[in-house]
């Protein structure tokens, strides 16, 4: 007896765990400000005018920490981060992907101007980080070597 | 369920430095299966950490992130023993959400 009432508030348990998850999974987050356009459009200069209605100088106060050879272009490292201040938003972008932009960062007031991530490349190309300090925008570049299945060279 | 998301979370000299690990395809809806046909985007679009009920990072991904992506961030004004919300939306409408205790 003691058995099979165990067994039913397990399996109410086992429910109730269930109930939570689809509540949550209805107040899932609100995607409609997602930059669409910006993900669709291809090259970097006309990516960076749609995301943020501006073009971007280039800076040396932007540091980037990505491999200069990837032996496998379905999992670069990239990590970003500046010295510029008030920083208000950090973009990666690679080239020549189908489109451009492969992330975009909000970062609220006490957040570092840092963000590591790993991206996608199609092929060999600049990978150009775009952050935005005081309302201007800034890029940095370096170029990726993408060596799928190759020897490293 | 297990969730999605691996978190760790370390606050070090008032700055919290936080890594995430979430488990997802991130299909980009460029690459064919076997048969030849094309995989439809799945990718996550949205991912962000909550402190206080105050958003300390958001996220906005496309399909050039990896597979299982990682995410490194770092901001301050938590302290151990807080909690962190971490959640993610992706462009089929499946979500998840976990919470992590700063360490």
């Amino acid at each position: 007896m003691k058995g099979v009432l165990g067994a039913g508030v397990a399996s109410f348990a086992l429910g109730s765990g269930i109930v939570p998850l689809r509540v949550e999974a209805a107040a899932s987050l609100d995607t409609s400000d997602w930059p669409k356009k910006a993900f669709s459009t291809p090259g970097v200069d006309a990516t960076i005018s749609e995301l943020y209605g501006m073009e971007a100088t280039e800076s040396d106060k932007i540091s980037m920490d990505l491999p200069t050879i990837a032996q496998n272009g379905a999992v670069v490292p990239a990590t970003v981060e500046t010295t510029l201040p008030n920083v208000t938003s950090i973009a990666l972008l690679v080239a020549k992907n189908p489109n451009a932009l492969a992330a975009s960062f909000d970062i609220p007031e006490g957040t570092l101007p840092f963000v590591s991530n790993r991206l996608k490349m199609a092929e060999t190309t600049d990978v150009v980080a775009v952050v935005i300090s005081d309302g201007k925008a800034y890029k940095a570049t370096k170029n990726v070597k993408v060596t799928v299945g190759g020897c490293g060279g | 369920m297990a969730s999605s998301i691996r978190v760790r979370a370390v606050e070090n000299g008032g700055v919290t430095s936080l890594k995430a690990l979430v488990r997802h395809p991130m299909d980009s809806g460029f690459v064919k299966d076997s048969a030849g046909n094309v995989i439809p985007a799945h990718f996550i679009q949205l991912l962000t950490i909550t402190h206080n009920g105050k958003d300390v990072f958001v996220a906005n991904w496309g399909p050039a992130v990896s597979k299982d992506p990682f995410l490194e961030c770092r901001f301050k004004g938590a302290k151990k023993g807080d909690k962190l919300t971490i959640s993610w939306t992706d462009n089929k409408g499946e979500s998840d959400s976990t919470t992590a205790t700063i360490a």
